[in-house]
């Protein structure tokens, strides 16, 4: 039956004092890799041949322009888009995602930005929908309420979100919450990656710290994160590598705590720091 | 509880006597909740009227027959269209595919085919029917309206092409039996409107149909999304309501003991009315069975209350269409209540 996988959370603890730099991780500890990654629509290219490799137990900011890209790239890692040439890996084999079912098998679970819960459905039903726990077969298949209902109780519990119940239909819910749920849904269905656009886009200040919490929480528990946001100041925040896309083009792939927002604006941009340097001496 | 300070006999009373009463408020307050504490008091105050108007309501023969019986066939039709409107659907094809199956059930039954087997044939009609509306709908995708408003057209026409237009006797004495007869004081065929209560009652919570009924009507994409297979699961949707379409149409001629194409003509607005006076969404996700059984309660009342008072019935057909429109406005301000509270 649909057995529930949290992942345990990786051994010996220490490894956000001890973060691998970007640049130093070897290619065996990349859970993930877009190698040449190219799609157009119509005359416009969106992505131009986008080469990336996610190390293991990371959270990687994606960050550009409006039309830069961003979306595209992760929408064609969630199977929602296909790409028009390039490969994608899962631990080091080369996958094809025809839908969203098949990056889910491969480990990859999507957080939307409109958060894709079903609204008269309580955070339980949300959380199990597709999957539900079941006993009994063909004709006699009956889902496990209890069971479904403990073990919601529990995940939501483990990633510290506090909804007042996992009784209550989800559009009673704050947004926070509604994020919280979205993202223990994605945690419960055993992924190793997640995918988020826009985490935080639509909430208040309050309910933003609370989900980025969540977020390097998942990080401690072995996760691997592809973030997209406009958000630089929580890029910072959160991220422990920089993706700067420009144009259907990785720019660059940044070290986070060995950059600065300057810098990274000028990348996002395309007038280098000292081209801007210069401009601002005129 | 202390069982030296009072005989026995008279704590064990009372302990099941409070928790008798305990059950009894549960129940009732899950059916406020279910149902709407609006579609109960209008029930209440429904009942009322016609109990103080007239002397023949309230009587078990009418209880029985002009409400029981007369509610059946728009009950039967109800269950199928709360499926539908609960996960996001609209069938207005109902009333044509009862038609179409009763004049299918009769053709069989005079070609010597066991009434069983026959009444198979017009559930299976319907079945192919609705899974029509539903592969139309769901890959279609095409607006439910339109597409079972077509389908609406398309079935009478047939059924009036293949028949001739005609009504059909049905040989087999087995329909109005079935029509007369009643068990245990109640009318076989309300028996068999219970029945089908009964069994989506106990299907609807407990099985991944139920579960998905909800999701797909409350977000077909989030569903989509999550992996469950929306556009199959709405040929399910559709499909169960052409076949209890089809067996309103068998009812219907169990009454009757005839088959004719214009078999429950304008049925629909019966049947959506219940439906939505029973609290189901036009935008879907959001209905209860039980709501439907009150719902369909009220409106057979309210038919039943106007013929009781010999009132011309064009009147029904006006009463019919304000508590539809009274249902809705009704829903629209709570709603719009909740999201603003």
């Amino acid at each position: 039956m649909n057995e529930m996988k949290v992942p345990a959370p990786a051994g010996g603890g220490g490894q956000t004092a001890s973060r691998p730099a970007a640049a130093e991780t070897p290619a065996g500890g990349e859970v993930l890799r877009v190698e040449g990654v190219r799609k157009r629509y119509g005359g416009v290219v969106a992505l131009a041949g986008v080469t990336c490799g996610f190390p293991r137990n990371t959270i990687t900011a994606v960050v550009g322009d409006n039309g830069a890209g961003k979306s595209t790239l992760l929408r064609i890692i969630a199977g929602a888009e296909h790409p028009d040439g390039g490969t994608i890996e899962v631990n080091g084999a080369s996958v094809r995602f025809r839908s969203p079912d098949d990056a889910r098998s491969a480990g990859i679970e999507t957080v939307y930005q409109d958060l894709a819960l079903a609204d008269n459905l309580n955070a339980t039903e949300n959380l199990f929908m597709g999957r539900e726990q079941t006993r009994g077969r063909s004709l006699l298949t009956f889902m496990r309420h209890r069971s479904m209902r403990r073990d919601a109780t529990r995940i939501i519990r483990g990633l510290d979100v506090r909804i007042p119940s996992v009784r209550i239909p989800v559009e009673g819910l704050s947004g926070g919450q509604r994020q919280g749920v979205a993202i223990a849904r994605a945690v419960n269905w055993g992924s190793e990656v997640i995918l988020m656009d826009e985490p935080t886009a639509a909430l208040g200040v309050a309910e933003t710290a609370k989900v980025e919490e969540i977020v390097s929480g998942l990080r401690e528990r072995g996760m691997t994160m592809i973030v997209v946001s406009h958000n630089l100041d929580q890029v910072f925040r959160l991220a422990d590598r920089i993706a700067v896309m420009r144009r259907g083009e990785l720019v660059d792939v940044l070290d986070a705590s060995a950059t600065d927002g300057q810098h990274v604006v000028s990348l996002i941009t395309g007038l280098s720091a000292t081209a801007a340097a210069t401009e601002e001496r005129a | 509880m202390n069982a030296d300070s009072a005989p026995l006999g008279t704590n064990r009373l009372y302990a099941s006597f409070t928790a008798a009463s305990q059950t009894l408020t549960r129940w009732g307050k899950r059916t406020v909740h279910d149902v709407g504490a609006g579609l109960l008091i209008a029930l209440v105050i429904e009942i009322a009227v016609f109990w103080i108007l007239s002397p023949n309501f309230f009587t078990f023969r009418n209880m029985t027959d002009g409400i029981g019986r007369g509610m059946v066939v728009i009950g039967l039709m109800a269950i199928g269209e709360t499926i539908v409107i609960i996960s996001g659907g609209f069938d207005l094809s109902v009333g044509s595919v009862s038609a179409a199956g009763a004049i299918t059930a009769a053709a069989l039954s005079n070609a010597g085919v066991p009434f069983l087997v026959a009444i198979l044939g017009a559930l299976a009609l319907g079945l192919a029917i609705g899974t029509f509306n539903g592969a139309v709908t769901g890959y279609g995708r095409i607006n439910p309206l339109i597409t079972t408003l077509g389908t609406l057209s398309i079935v009478r026409g047939f059924a009036h092409l293949l028949t001739g237009g005609r009504e059909q006797i049905i040989d087999d004495r087995f329909y109005l039996d079935m029509g007369i007869n009643t068990t245990l004081g109640l009318p076989n065929i309300v028996w068999v409107l219970l029945a089908c209560f009964a069994v989506l009652g106990f299907i609807i919570p407990r099985y991944r149909f139920g579960r998905y009924m909800y999701a797909i009507g409350s977000n077909d994409r989030a569903s989509r999304l999550a992996g469950v297979r929306v556009n199959r699961w709405r040929l399910v949707f559709f499909g169960v309501s052409g076949m209890m379409a089809g067996l309103a149409g068998v009812v219907t001629s169990f009454r009757l003991g005839t088959a004719a194409p214009n078999f429950n003509f304008g049925s629909e607005l019966a049947v959506i009315t219940a439906v939505i006076l029973g609290g189901a969404s036009l935008q879907g996700g959001r209905g209860r069975l039980l709501g439907t059984f009150f719902g369909l309660v009220f409106i057979q009342i309210l038919r039943n209350g106007l013929v009781l008072l010999s009132i011309r019935s064009f009147w029904q057909q006006i009463a019919i269409g304000s508590s539809l429109i009274a249902a809705v406005l009704y829903d629209e301000s709570r709603r719009s209540k909740l999201s603003r509270g």
